[in-house]
């Protein structure tokens, strides 16, 4: 876990500046998220599908991201970033 | 948890990514509004100003009213990637192997065997992103929201990928060639970008490995240093970075295959990747007919007191185009574009129209594009999950003063 940690940490500290400027909704569930997704991609790929995905849409992305692009996320996680992209960026 | 060799592949992926963002930091941020769904301009190391869709992996589209010249400047040219880490190539280093379980003597090139123990050629070819006007579907689909720039003409020199693999002494039992590049995702979790290609195209003359692009050594963002070229058929397979070419007597089962870029057989016309197709399901594969005008925005007002010259570029997957008829009235009456000069079935061809509005108003202007197969862009796009092949006929609204 310390090493997830320091990973974590690490990425934050490249993002570009370009990227430091998405800023997503100030809501419970934005820090796993902002740490968990930017690990691959920048949280534009967030922004750009606003009211394109309903929950259900941001159900199945997410558990692509999981089953198909190898995000670690955990249980726990994986449905606090469901219900934070659902509410704030959800069709 | 993470293990050991997880975290030095994580370390190693975020170094890779940290040499691409610190260049990325000096990148400038030109008419953003803001962030979000606003425009934003971002030019990316050795490139002018594009419009970014994302920062990380990298997509940026190019604006429509670069299309106006004939071929794509490579700094104005579109990227598209799948995965975040794209390592800067050393051609000291770099070597493309050539292998599968049906090649009999696979090899390696360096990039000057690639160049010189083959014959070079040369093509005017789109390279025309699937997703292109995914943005303009309605309902929406999701996916990246591409206006009409993931798209770009230019001309590609290379070597016929037939004569690189019939060097490896290809077995009868070859069914499909893979296709592998060096950009990978930052876990090593993540699938590489892998497609494959039916043994039949890759064996097409047409078919290239350029290193060229426009004149120029490929950019870096668009390849470097050789990329596949399959002229006619969308940008998915047109490989950059590539590194590891097999031929194979399977049909090719990773994720780019079996799940994504896929269409629903019964709405586009099918028969091109048999080996990749499901009873239901297909790969996408040819660009089909479309059109573009290249030199007018929604909404924009103009002088009625002179003429207006309407200029566009119109494609297919290489029946090449046989015709563009434009409406100034909504679809109402058409009339015939001239077609300016003709590169070669695979490039776009560039048209023009001049309209001369008899009284100031609104008006609906509309172009579409046949093809020598005589097909044409139907007035709505066809519909599917992904939001591939957007190829309805555009309307577009000036208004005359």
């Amino acid at each position: 876990m310390r090493i997830l940690i320091l990973l974590l940490s690490f990425f934050a500290a490249t993002a570009t500046a370009g990227e430091n400027q998405i800023f997503l909704k100030d809501r419970p569930g934005k820090t796993q998220v902002a740490t968990q997704c930017s690990i691959c991609h920048s949280l534009d790929y967030i922004t750009q599908h606003a009211a394109i995905l309903d929950r259900a849409g941001w159900k199945k992305t997410v558990g692509k991201m999981i089953n198909s692009m190898g995000a670690p996320i955990n249980d726990a996680d994986k449905q606090i970033i469901i219900d934070y992209l659902a509410q704030n960026y959800g069709k | 948890m993470v293990d050991r060799r997880h975290f030095i592949k994580n370390i190693a992926g975020g170094l890779a990514a940290l040499g691409g963002l610190s260049l990325l930091q000096r990148s400038d941020l030109a008419a953003a509004t803001g962030m979000g769904e606003s425009l934003v301009m971002d030019a990316l190391p050795g490139k002018e100003a594009l419009i970014k869709k994302t920062f990380r992996p990298p997509n940026y589209e190019t604006p429509v009213s670069v299309f106006d010249a004939p071929f794509t400047p490579n700094k104005l040219f579109f990227v598209r990637y799948h995965n975040a880490v794209i390592p800067e190539a050393k051609i000291s280093e770099w070597r493309l192997s050539i292998g599968g379980d049906a090649v009999h003597a696979p090899f390696e090139l360096t990039l000057e065997q690639l160049r010189k123990d083959f014959e070079q050629v040369e093509i005017a070819a789109l390279c025309l992103c699937s997703g292109n006007r995914r943005g303009l579907f309605e309902p929406p689909a999701p996916g990246l929201q591409w206006g009409s720039g993931a798209m770009g003409n230019a001309l590609w020199r290379g070597v016929r990928l037939k004569d690189v693999l019939a060097k490896g002494e290809i077995d009868p039992s070859a069914l499909e060639v893979s296709l592998a590049g060096a950009d990978s995702g930052v876990l090593p979790t993540t699938p590489n970008f892998v497609k494959s290609l039916p043994l039949t195209k890759a064996l097409d003359e047409n078919t290239l490995i350029a290193f060229e692009m426009n004149g120029e050594p490929l950019p870096h963002w668009n390849g470097y240093p050789a990329r596949l070229i399959v002229p006619g058929w969308t940008a998915t397979y047109w490989l950059k970075h590539l590194t590891a070419i097999n031929v194979i007597s399977k049909p090719f089962d990773g994720f780019w295959m079996k799940t994504a870029y896929r269409i629903p057989k019964d709405r586009f016309p099918s028969g091109q990747f048999s080996s990749q197709e499901t009873e239901t399901h297909m790969p996408i594969t040819e660009i089909i007919v479309n059109s573009l005008i290249t030199n007018l925005a929604d909404g924009q007002t103009l002088l009625h007191t002179q003429p207006i010259e309407i200029k566009g570029v119109a494609w297919d997957g290489g029946d090449g185009i046989a015709r563009v008829e434009v409406s100034t009235d909504g679809g109402n009456s058409w009339q015939q574009a001239k077609l300016k000069q003709d590169y070669g079935r695979f490039s776009w061809r560039q048209w023009q129209f001049v309209f001369e509005p008899q009284h100031p108003g609104q008006y609906r202007i509309m172009a579409r594009a046949t093809s020598h197969s005589g097909a044409t862009q139907p007035l709505e796009p066809i519909p599917n999950p992904s939001g591939y092949q957007h190829n309805a006929v555009q309307k577009i609204t000036v208004n005359v003063a």
